[in-house]
């Protein structure tokens, strides 16, 4: 499990987190909503031991603070928002970064064929000869991901679970393949690991998540089940503007931006 | 950020194995290291000396064997001018392409440079300062390290401007091109001016030493200076295999290198120190030879990709060939005067510099 108890990050003199919680368990998707600037990636930052903070976060039980990078790395892989190069990588050449610390899980003599399987995965299937810089961005972002798939290839090594930590995985893919990615997400929690991602998109968080943060103002406004979370109120006071939560088959909650006018 | 331009895509795109350039990357090391033993034989047996090249091989090979290929006069100019030489020429060489491809791994930007950026302009003003403070004020310091004092303080000199460079240049992890090209110009500035400052106040015989070191030539190559340079390229060229993984993660910004299991910060710390070991004793016994180390990393990038397990062992090996093709046309092009071999590099490197901007103009954004 991550577990971030009364997490806090300031930069200068501006408070951006505030005594936040956050558990994220094995066998779950994790999403972390809230309004531009209400701390989401901060908080994200915080969790990888990116940023100093006070508090504690441990994943596994483990201090991520008193962690070595090496050790961290096999516990979880982060997807940032975007990645830019000043070389001209290969598709492969990245994708096969993910590889770098040894902890795929995948079996042995599997490494090799890694990029290629991830890229699959991410319907990049014939895009490992391709220069980086010359995809599109959300190409790019769903290469980011391969490579992040390729460090926890198995979610669940040598008996402890493994996590995603995304940040907005999905922010500049069409349709298709937000759907395809947060299916990715789902898949790897179901096979015993843990994902945490940072959404916009209320709709396939409602769709995908088991468990909700709403970031507001640096502190969680609210954390629970899609169903509970993503209420009239909570969006009302979260975002600011009065949007009305309807009800799909199987009770998933959903979001008509149109709403604002009823 | 600045963008490498993208070589012609070719026979990597498509197949099995696409987008794996390592097959590619070592055969184009193996063929450097043929051309490598291939130019050394040849310089080995160019110059005003007419010893054949067949000669000084067989000599070479039965080493003190009586009946020598070689006259007496030939086994001189062989072994104490043109094989220290030739050894140092490659020693400087490798040393100035290898701190040029970690530098721009470092700062993740193909435009670094330790001669562009001021590291070079550092260590040039530790050097200078051995040799007209040498007598007085540092005494103490070359009585200590005797003829490791100007290395080492050339080494001095680089690794505090590199250090004050990413400072300045880097801020939460991200480099910024225009700041560090502009901080390196201010620093390279601000050091030749203490040079001059010293320069200003050196008597006739310093002024002597310090035109010859600055001219930048190997033609003052002897076992002595090889032996007090040799050990701090040699260990900086030793380190640099043990950068390379870390580099390649770095390319995809620090936390995303951490992310994966680098320690960012070690690898930092020792990629600075390999700069400026690098540069730092190039300098000291050749004074300041410009553009090798931005030249030799663009092309094998274009040849093999940016991938450093291969690129670093490349440029060394191309680093030396280079340096001592551009020896070769310095003693010869105007024989038997020599020019000084700072002069070739920069005729040839000043303009493939100024195309590599040209070509990616548009997507640096400065």
């Amino acid at each position: 499990m991550i577990e971030a108890r009364d997490v806090s990050v300031s930069i200068g003199h501006n408070r951006i987190v505030s005594e936040a919680n956050l558990a994220a368990r094995p066998g779950e998707v994790t999403a972390i909503v809230g309004p531009n600037g209400s701390g989401k990636t901060t908080l994200l930052k915080a969790i990888c031991g990116d940023l100093p903070y006070t508090g504690s976060v441990a994943i596994n039980g483990r201090d991520v603070a008193r962690t070595k990078p090496w050790e961290l790395s096999t516990l979880r892989a982060v997807l940032p928002q975007a990645t830019s190069l000043s070389f001209p990588f290969t598709v492969r050449e990245i994708v096969r970064l993910g590889t770098l610390g040894g902890r795929t899980g995948a079996l042995a003599g599997e490494d090799d064929r890694l990029p290629e399987r991830a890229l699959a995965a991410v319907d990049l299937e014939g895009f490992a000869g391709r220069f980086y810089q010359e995809l599109s961005g959300g190409e790019q972002q769903r290469v980011q991901l391969a490579r992040v798939l390729c460090q926890v290839w198995a979610p669940v090594l040598a008996g402890e679970p493994r996590y995603l930590l995304l940040d907005e995985p999905v922010s500049s893919l069409d349709i298709r393949h937000q759907i395809a990615i947060m299916e990715i997400a789902r898949s790897f929690a179901d096979r015993g690991g843990g994902v945490v991602a940072i959404l916009h998109d209320l709709n396939l968080t409602a769709m995908f998540a088991d468990n909700v943060l709403v970031m507001h103002r640096g502190r969680a406004a609210a954390n629970g089940a899609p169903q509970e979370v993503l209420s009239d109120d909570v969006l009302e006071e979260v975002f600011g503007c009065a949007l009305r939560v309807g009800l799909a088959p199987r009770g998933v909650p959903f979001v008509l931006p149109q709403s604002v006018f009823a | 950020m600045a963008m490498e331009a993208v070589p012609a895509a070719g026979d990597i795109v498509s197949g099995r194995g696409a987008g794996d350039r390592s097959g590619r990357a070592r055969l184009v090391i193996a063929l450097l290291g043929a051309l490598l033993a291939i130019i050394a034989v040849f310089s080995l047996a160019t110059g005003a000396s007419d010893a054949s090249a067949w000669g000084v091989i067989v000599d070479l090979v039965r080493g003190e064997a009586a009946d020598s290929a070689l006259s007496q006069r030939d086994r001189i100019i062989v072994y104490d001018i043109r094989l220290p030489r030739i050894a140092m020429g490659m020693l400087i060489g490798a040393a100035l392409a290898v701190s040029g491809a970690v530098m721009q791994g470092l700062f993740r930007n193909p435009l670094a440079d330790p001669g562009i950026v001021g590291v070079a302009s550092g260590s040039g003003l530790g050097a200078i300062a051995t040799i007209v403070l040498g007598p007085t004020l540092l005494a103490p310091f070359v009585m200590v390290l005797g003829t490791y004092a100007l290395p080492v303080a050339a080494f001095i000199g680089g690794l505090a401007t590199t250090l004050v460079l990413y400072r300045v240049a880097t801020r939460r992890g991200q480099t910024s091109i225009a700041t560090m090209l502009l901080a390196g110009i201010a620093l390279g500035a601000l050091a030749a001016a203490l040079g001059g400052l010293l320069i200003f106040i050196a008597d006739d015989r310093q002024l002597r030493d310090l035109t010859f070191w600055q001219l930048g030539s190997l033609a003052g190559a002897t076992w002595t200076k090889i032996l007090a340079a040799g050990p701090i390229v040699g260990a900086a060229l030793l380190a640099s295999p043990f950068l390379a993984r870390g580099l390649n993660a770095l390319a995809l910004g620090e936390a995303s290198a951490r992310h994966l299991g680098v320690p960012v910060q070690r690898l930092k710390h020792v990629a600075i120190v390999t700069v400026a070991a690098a540069t730092g004793a190039s300098v000291a016994v050749s004074g300041g030879i410009g553009f090798v180390g931005i030249v030799v990393p663009h092309l094998l990038r274009l040849a093999i990709g940016p991938d450093h397990r291969y690129l670093l062992p490349a440029a060394a090996l191309l680093g030396a060939s280079l340096l001592l093709l551009a020896d070769a046309v310095s003693r010869t092009i105007v024989a038997p005067a020599e020019l000084p071999i700072g002069i070739v590099t920069a005729i040839v490197g000043g303009p493939f510099f100024l195309w590599v901007l040209l070509r990616q103009r548009g997507i640096v954004d400065l």
